[in-house]
């Protein structure tokens, strides 16, 4: 029936035109595509794994923080609902441990002062030209929304797929695989100026990043038996940074998840209650006057 | 054509109200007895469903505008501290990011459907024209909104879409440096523009008041195409019927709108709007929202640049001379067998289209977006020369024949129902 | 209403159905209205920056007064006279207009300093009296120029269409010239 074909290719043409919707955003150079890893948070019902964030805040602490800025985090959003939720007094008495630089005072004069809960995360570079100069040119981008920012070309037709799964961590994915595709030493054939490095998954696979972690550099809390319950490795560093990441970029992710699901059960209950009533209606018409 | 007004204040407040301000009257004429044909199918619903996004969006709109800051620097983080630290503001964003998608979903299914039925020939001419004018202002309001985040998708397409002026002969350059208000694309732009963004809505609000307005005088279209000729044998009353069928499809596309909202709410949009805007830096790979792709694909198409950005305004301009293109004078391509397959040509064209205008501008892309662009202005010589020669099939006498043929042939059951409460179902 | 005679099984099915159906779609407004009046609410930043504040009040010298912002709101502390102090407690507390005494409103052993929010109970402007040849009123503390309210030196309300006394906000000495408000 003509309605039918109508109603299928209008559907069709919606969907064609999401098509650009994952268009490329590194189009030039090859791509390796990173592989997808299992996240806590993807899918319908998905929440953040606390302990993962938890050990993912203590590496950004201690080495992406050195020259990476996360200027949107605040202090207080790590002990907020639906994150690593260390506790309050956790987050004071970390807060405690930063100078920030406030003022001016009566004297007009800056100073400095313990951090508090509302403080912005320390910046490593009081701006742009000084991390640049310290970083012999290249800039580290600031963390804050970068799981976001980060993303690889699905194709076709993954992307329509995609829709439906609810895939979105390409970001998270990408950022794992970067923390550990480094080559040392580089392929035959590249070579690398001063201050580069080979990365398998970068586009171009040049990046000024030196490889940032190695096995055992940052102690994870223990278990009762004494030991980390998962292994010190560039691995497990990479992925628990990486879920860090999606949840300074998405800090309201449980949130909307949840109120999600509740919405969709009352459209799908009121869709159908509209339904019957439609019905109920239409069938007061008479065929033909 | 909606004649007599049915309406009869029922109290003494109601009419004294009535005599003054005939205002209940009004409503009451435009959406409860306001005829509606009763072989309308669902995508008569897209209009209601129009109205409820245009309404969403300058709820989500003013909401936003309270807690944003249209400053150059600060843009970008005063939209992260609404994802962040205002009460649901992450809802209030994401809703209104898309919902400028779902807005152009259901713009883009309301006017295929247009085209499919016929809706824009006599004597909806003006109705038409009305609404290439509130899809104008739909493109100019999104456009502007995508700049206000700020970030590298929102500065590289205002410096790309504000450029294409220049290409105009003499006055170019300045109509450019006015819409900046400065060299290049800056502080003041992004000002002018979040004033631009919160002013249209309210013009397109305007329009669509005379949109409605031109629709109930002359009455709604519908599937075969046949004008309403016995009132009481071909329509039914507004409401309830047509309110519970909108209704009901308005949950539907908004359980559509939710999943997007709530459960992948960048996948309509760019990474990289989420890299604070850098006027150094172009993004290895610019492209528009997704709505605006066929016609980016042809503004590409072209090699000149006055050219390409004339084929862009006229790939849109051709919508409003469609009533006099289409030389048939039989409306619903339902009795058009050969127009019916232009038209799919067309959609699938369309959709072609956008893709290409997601892929880089280079080698065969370029020739396949001059091939489609030829066909995009081709399907309209083609319903001119088509007009001329076509034989249509034979059209129902009545929309109440059409109705009844269809019951006939699928649901009996349905029909005795239906008959069996014919006695009290005038309405 | 005249269709739903017909039949009286069919009757009660269908107004049924229409009342759960609306009853629905109530519960569905009902529920959105709340993201878009609670995000009129102070958001996250907001609350999260009322942390409390230290205040050195040693500048202060005798007779003057500072003004200083904490959550966004105006605070005067005011190091008082000898002769303000006797005023402020000379006055029988029951005849005031809201009743309060000066020792409830300054900390005991610190009588000297008054530390209050500095917006007019009346509609909010800012009363005069803190700066040097200000008029302080007929009662040696604020007079309010927006509609003519006084306070004393406690900043009690004393005459004029103020309903309330100036507040005290919360706060607590932390040395013996440094408090810490909040």
């Amino acid at each position: 029936m003509n309605t039918r074909t109508l109603r299928l290719a209008l559907v069709g043409l919606a969907a064609g035109f999401t098509l650009s919707a994952t268009s490329t955003v590194f189009a030039a150079g090859e791509r390796v595509i990173p592989p997808s890893l299992n996240w806590s948070f993807s899918g319908p019902f998905g929440t953040f794994d606390r302990a993962q964030l938890q050990r993912g805040f203590k590496v950004v602490k201690e080495v992406c923080a050195n020259c990476h800025s996360m200027s949107l985090i605040r202090l207080r959003n790590l002990s907020q609902p639906g994150g690593p939720e260390f506790s309050t007094g956790q987050v004071t008495a970390l807060a405690a441990t930063y100078t920030i630089k406030d003022g001016p005072n009566e004297q007009g004069e800056m100073f400095d002062r313990p951090g508090r809960a509302a403080d912005a995360f320390p910046a490593p570079f009081p701006n742009e030209q000084a991390a640049r100069a310290a970083n012999g040119g290249a800039y580290p981008p600031d963390l804050s929304v970068l799981a976001k920012a980060r993303t690889y070309e699905r194709g076709f037709p993954k992307f329509v797929f995609d829709m439906f799964t609810q895939y979105q961590e390409q970001g998270p994915d990408y950022i794992a695989a970067l923390l550990t595709g480094y080559k040392d030493p580089p392929p035959e054939g590249v070579t690398l100026l001063p201050g580069q490095y080979y990365n398998t998954y970068m586009p171009g696979h040049l990046i000024a990043m030196p490889p940032p972690m190695q096995d055992g550099q940052v102690e994870y809390p223990k278990g009762p038996d004494g030991k980390s319950p998962v292994p010190e490795t560039v691995a497990q560093y990479s992925k628990d940074v990486a879920a860090f990441m999606v949840w300074m970029a998405e800090p309201h992710l449980e949130q909307r998840k949840r109120i999600g699901m509740m919405v969709m059960i009352f459209l799908f209950i009121f869709g159908g209650l509209l339904y019957y009533t439609k019905k109920k209606i239409w069938a007061r018409i008479p065929a033909a006057a | 054509m909606s004649g007599h007004s049915s309406y009869v204040p029922k109290t003494g407040f109601e009419r004294w109200l009535d005599a003054r301000l005939p205002i209940v009257r009004l409503m009451h004429d435009s959406a409860v007895s306001y005829p509606v044909p009763r072989n309308l199918n669902y995508f008569w619903t897209f209009g209601g469903i129009l109205v409820f996004m245009l309404v969403a969006q300058i709820v989500t709109g003013v909401i936003l505008a309270m807690h944003y800051t249209p400053h150059a620097t600060m843009a970008f983080n005063s939209v992260e501290h609404i994802m962040r630290d205002v009460n649901y503001g992450w809802l209030m964003r994401y809703l209104h990011a898309n919902g400028a998608s779902m807005f152009f979903v259901a713009v883009y299914i309301h006017i295929f459907r247009g085209l499919y039925y016929g809706s824009y020939k006599a004597p909806r001419e003006v109705l038409w024209i009305l609404g290439v004018v509130i899809f104008l202002l739909m493109m100019a309001t999104a456009f502007m909104g995508y700049v206000l985040p700020w970030g590298q998708m929102s500065f590289w397409g205002a410096t790309v879409i504000t450029n294409l002026f220049s290409a105009l002969p003499v006055v170019g350059e300045t109509i450019v440096t006015f819409l900046w208000g400065g060299y290049s694309v800056d502080n003041p732009t992004l000002n002018r523009f979040f004033s631009l963004h919160f002013l249209l809505p309210f013009m397109i609000f305007g329009v669509v008041i005379l949109h409605v307005w031109a629709l109930h005088h002359v009455g709604q279209n519908n599937p075969t195409g046949v004008e309403v000729k016995n009132v009481a044998k071909d329509t039914v009353p507004f409401t309830p019927y047509a309110t519970v069928k909108d209704l009901f499809a308005m949950v539907c596309f908004i359980a559509l709108f939710s999943w997007f909202v709530f459960y992948t709410p960048n996948f309509l949009g760019h990474a990289d709007n989420y890299i604070p805007a850098n006027p150094a830096a172009t993004p290895a790979h610019i492209v528009p929202e997704w709505y605006f792709l066929p016609f980016y694909a042809i503004l590409r198409a072209i090699p000149d640049k006055l050219g390409g950005v004339l084929a862009m305004f006229a790939a849109i301009a051709v919508l409003a001379f469609l009533p006099w293109l289409d030389t048939s004078k039989v409306k619903s391509m339902s009795y058009r067998p050969v127009a019916r397959i232009l038209f799919w040509v067309f959609a699938v064209v369309c959709v072609i289209l956008g893709w290409l205008g997601a892929m880089p501008a280079e080698g065969g892309y370029v020739i396949a977006s001059q091939i489609f662009t030829l066909l995009y202005f081709g399907y309209f010589v083609a319903l001119f020369v088509l007009g001329i020669f076509e034989k249509p099939l034979p059209l129902p006498s009545s929309i109440a024949d059409s109705v009844l043929g269809t019951m006939k042939g699928g649901s009996g059951a349905r029909l005795a129902t239906a008959t069996a409460s014919e006695p009290q179902a005038k309405g | 209403m005249a269709q739903a005679t017909d039949t009286s099984s069919g009757t009660t099915r269908r107004d049924f159905l229409m009342l759960t159906t609306g009853a629905a779609g109530a519960i569905g407004v009902g529920a959105l209205l709340i993201p878009l009046v609670s995000q009129l609410a102070p958001d996250a930043q907001t609350v999260a920056a009322g942390a409390p504040m230290d205040v050195d009040l040693a500048p202060i010298a005798e007779g003057q007064a500072i003004k200083l912002f904490w959550r966004g709101k105006l605070i005067f502390v005011r190091h008082r006279t000898a002769k303000e102090i006797e005023e402020a407690r000379a006055v029988a507390v029951a005849s005031l207009p809201d009743p309060e005494a000066d020792q409830a409103r300054v900390k005991e052993g610190k009588e000297a300093f008054l530390v209050v929010y500095g917006n007019c109970t009346h509609l909010g402007c800012v009363p005069l009296g803190n700066a040097p040849g200000e008029s302080k009123g007929d009662y040696d503390g604020w007079f309010c120029p927006c509609h003519g309210s006084h306070y004393d030196s406690s900043g009690r309300i004393r005459k004029g269409p103020a309903p309330k006394n100036l507040p005290v906000p919360p706060y607590a000495f932390t040395a013996d010239t440094k408090i810490k408000i909040g």
